[in-house]
């Protein structure tokens, strides 16, 4: 192995000494040597934490994916209950607000200071949209009992509902519904064109759940199922009026079927709340880089943070593009 | 000679503890606690990381002393369940996945790059904060009931049943996780960006490819196991149903999902501790290591391996048998690397001028019981053999074997190694040898014996146990007094050079990476001037000075013989 000639060295060829103290810039920190070495590594840091990030999503794409590949049926009936325009136009505001966070970077690298403010401002607002319609969501789901794990009371709401409303039991397959008949349901299906889409459904749902003799869990029977009932019943604490349904809500499956798309639930409320927990800290994080921005902070030479949030809010932007559809339309 | 010596980096005022360090450099608690200084943190994490092994270490001596006869002996079944948890969860998150990377790998890491700090010092102190955090989550666990699911927290049991501090012990887990990633990433980014003049890749000490290895697994790793945990979590408190079978979940997948992190974590573990092991054997063969590029690459291949391979902690959890036979494959692959790395050493020590100091007789002892706790990973490795051997005592001893015989002797023969450049002071080499001797027999005198045990059918996890097993137990006990007796001594011989031991000087031994040209302990910012890194394993050119007591780079340099 033979060394270039120049390994060993004598002082005079040591590296020529660092600059004076204090010649550098007021925003380098002291252990860099030059700023563009500080630009650099801060981006290198931030790419990696966003592939951390990436990961561990990833953990509950991968979760979502064993999920629907066990437990199909819960996708197929769960998912008719969320709302997808109102997924779409969170979708649209997220894009808009990336469109305005990558803008307000530019504004900033050009020094128009004002310009920045404003466009951190808007996509702080586009956060501010999207965690308001999540919050109507939210809520929504927890009215009509289809809350996550403990929460979820969908089954016992839809027997006292159909048993309340017989004229909602035209959804095929409910009028059949052991636990709707013993509710008190009626077997009046009579006339009436069902709605298409939702019969349609149900239709199909409905051939699947008889084959599989009512049980409503692919694992167990109707011991399995009973022990969840209780679960619900015990743990739940809100015994509100389970007739009552958000204004637009209906049931459109039988309730066994309904107990079968509690883990579609779960999962919907795992990824977007863990989602929506990092909106909130992207939000957190714009607010306080617009703060630093009002106090003139930056300019063009000096504006990495403004970069490495808006590069933390495209990757929460990121998430959500692939959660709505995952979620909202298949 | 000594006013010739060549280092522009020497203190003026001479080497033997400059009169300013980073210990003195500013005064207070508070300067220590808001320090953004990467060497005060190392303390700091040193600390944290041996108080946590003294605790581990506790509950360790509780599991055996429990074992010494059959039944009970100091506690019941459910206590007994307790033991083994606490012991196993302490010591795997808060002693050892931090362990090296934090205590060591914190203070030396910008000092052998040639650099003043890490790349991102504040996120140091946090890491350093949230690992103080996860562990009040583990106080609160021990005082909300315990934990008794076994360190690995597997579904349903801990997500129905369990005691009552499962979810604070996996919240101090799962911030525990963010303290090893945040590190990872520091590391990743100041290997990347703050390099010395002259310090090529290929120029870098091993010790620092380890930890770049490391790096590259904490942070992809890691947050599978942060999903993971807030899954277990979320499981536990409100019922989602992923994990638990009556709720339509798969236990097994929780199996997956864990492993997917945990192994990669046993790397964690041991990478860092390999490259420690490197610079031991070059340091004390004086010699460059052999097939340097090898021993880097290996790091790296090690450590993207690690990866696929989790399902061998599965082989009887139902998996088919092709993936079973794929993850057995990949296994054994693993065992290339490590090998590599081995015969590197073993060819640095050949015809090496080697020095048998303590921190060495550790490295030798690492080869020697990470070989053969490395080849116990074969049997378990292999389907067929796998399922008579799978949660019996056999494992026990395998990973007792890498992670004590390996990742604790590296530890310890790397703090000892850094010791006086840490603190200035020199520690009676007599009583650590001493300390190792008990160490190593006691370790020995442990756990292999546990390979027999297993072998004949012991299981793990046990309070109880057949009265045919009585011996092999007590012997075991006894291997674990021994040790107990070893550390109480070292940290004797360790408190005693802190308060009273031999100032030393730059280069204490002879070695010839960037932290020993300078002063010890270090300067604030580490060094005085700017370092050239290009003298990588450069023996050739280092000489004892006699008037200096202390270890100089040669006036003229000598060409290296090959």
């Amino acid at each position: 192995m033979s060394e270039p000639p120049t390994t060993t060295k004598t002082p005079e060829q040591a590296p020529p000494p660092p600059p004076e103290h204090h010649q550098h810039p007021p925003y380098q920190a002291h252990h860099f040597d030059t700023m563009v070495q500080q630009v650099d590594a801060g981006k290198l840091g931030m790419w990696v934490f966003l592939a951390t990030e990436i990961l561990m999503f990833g953990g509950l794409f991968c979760a979502y994916a064993v999920w629907r590949a066990n437990n199909f049926e819960a996708f197929d009936i769960g998912y008719a209950y969320l709302s997808w325009e109102y997924g779409a136009f969170n979708t649209l505001v997220l894009l808009a607000s990336s469109f305005t966070m990558a803008w307000a970077v530019r504004a900033i690298q050009l020094n128009q200071q004002a310009l920045c403010f404003t466009l951190m401002g808007l996509t702080l607002l586009g956060g501010v949209i999207f965690m308001g319609i999540k919050a109507i969501e939210y809520d929504t789901k927890f009215s009509a009992g289809m809350g996550p794990g403990i929460f979820y009371e969908a089954p016992e709401r839809a027997v006292k509902y159909f048993a309340e409303h017989p004229e909602a039991t035209e959804v095929a397959g409910v009028a059949d519904s052991p636990e709707v008949a013993d509710a008190g349901g009626t077997a009046e299906t009579a006339d009436a064109a069902p709605q298409d889409d939702a019969s349609g459904e149900a239709d199909g749902q409905a051939a699947a759940s008889t084959n599989t003799n009512g049980t409503a869990l692919p694992s167990g029977g109707e011991v399995a199922e009973q022990g969840i009932v209780e679960r619900v019943e015990r743990k739940t604490a809100r015994h509100a009026d389970l007739a009552e349904m958000p204004e637009g809500y209906y049931w459109k499956h039988p309730p066994e079927q309904l107990l079968q798309a509690r883990p579609f639930f779960s999962i919907y409320f795992l990824m977007t709340g863990l989602h929506g927990i990092h909106v909130l800290i992207g939000m957190g994080l714009i607010g306080w880089i617009m703060l630093r921005v009002k106090q003139g902070e930056f300019n063009s030479e000096y504006n990495a943070p403004v970069d490495l949030v808006g590069l933390y809010w495209h990757l929460v932007d990121l998430v959500w593009i692939f959660l709505f559809p995952l979620l909202y339309l298949i | 000679m000594s006013t010739t010596a060549t280092n522009t980096n020497i203190e003026p005022h001479g080497p033997h503890g400059s009169e300013l360090n980073y210990l003195n450099h500013s005064r207070g608690l508070w300067s220590w606690l808001t320090t953004l200084d990467h060497k005060r943190i190392g303390v700091m994490y040193l600390v944290a990381i041996l108080s946590s092994f003294f605790l581990g270490g506790m509950f360790a001596i509780l599991v055996r002393t429990e074992h010494v006869a059959p039944g009970s002996t100091l506690m019941g079944s459910d206590m007994y369940n307790q033991m083994f948890t606490l012991h196993g969860a302490i010591m795997v998150f808060l002693f050892i996945i931090p362990g090296i990377p934090a205590a060591l790998g914190n203070f030396m890491l910008p000092i052998m790059l040639g650099t003043k700090d890490v790349a991102f010092p504040r996120l140091n102190l946090t890491s350093f904060y949230l690992w103080c955090f996860g562990a009040v989550f583990f106080v609160v666990a021990l005082l909300s009931g315990g934990i008794d699911t076994g360190w690995t927290f597997y579904t349903p049991y801990s997500t129905s049943l369990g005691a009552g501090g499962v979810i604070p012990a996996v919240m101090g887990v799962f911030i525990l996780g963010f303290s090893s990633i945040l590190t990872g990433l520091n590391f990743i980014a100041t290997i990347h960006m703050l390099r010395a003049p002259g310090m090529t890749w290929f120029r870098m000490p091993l010790f620092l490819w380890a930890l770049y290895s490391t790096a590259i697994i904490q942070i992809l790793a890691t947050p599978v196991l942060a999903i993971t945990l807030l899954l277990l979590i979320t499981e536990r408190a409100i019922g989602i149903g992923i994990f638990d079978p009556a709720l339509g979940g798969d236990a097994v997948l929780y199996q997956h999902f864990f492993w997917f992190y945990s192994h990669p974590a046993v790397y964690i573990m041991i990478l860092p501790a390999m490259g420690i092991v490197s610079e031991l054997v070059a340091t004390f063969s004086h010699k460059h290591v052999f097939g340097y590029k090898f021993i880097a690459f290996s790091s790296i291949a090690i450590a993207l391996l690690g990866f696929l391979v989790w399902g061998h902690h599965m082989f009887v959890t139902g998996q088919s048998a092709l993936a079973g036979t794929i993850f057995s494959l990949i296994t054994f692959s693993i065992a290339i690397p490590s090998a590599v790395k081995v015969f590197n050493w073993l060819a640095t020590m050949h015809d090496g001028s080697i020095d048998l100091k303590s921190p060495m007789l550790y490295a030798m002892s690492f080869i020697w019981v990470f070989t053969l706790g490395g080849l116990t990973g074969l049997p378990l490795g292999t389907m067929s053999t796998n399922i008579p051997l799978h949660d019996t005592y056999f494992v026990v001893a395998h990973f007792h074997y890498v992670m004590v015989g390996g990742t604790v002797f590296a530890f310890l023969g790397g703090l000892i190694y850094w010791w006086p450049k840490m603190f200035g002071k020199l520690f009676s080499e007599k009583w650590m040898v001493v300390s190792w001797a008990l160490i190593f027999i006691g370790f020995n005198l442990t756990f292999f014996i546990q390979f027999i045990m297993g072998m004949q059918g012991m299981p793990r996890r046990y309070a109880n146990y057949l009265p045919e097993f009585t011996l092999y137990h007590q012997v075991s006990t006894v291997g674990a007094w021994v040790q107990l007796i070893g550390f109480l001594v070292m940290a004797g011989v360790l408190l005693h050079s802190l308060m009273a031991g031999r100032r030393c000087g730059m280069n204490v031994w002879g070695a010839t990476t960037l932290e020993w040209q300078t002063a010890s302990p270090p300067p604030h910012e580490n060094f005085h001037g700017t370092p050239y890194g290009g003298n990588l394993y450069d023996f050739q050119n280092i000489d004892y000075d006699e008037e200096r007591d202390d270890y100089v780079r040669a006036a003229e340099p000598r060409q290296a013989e090959h």
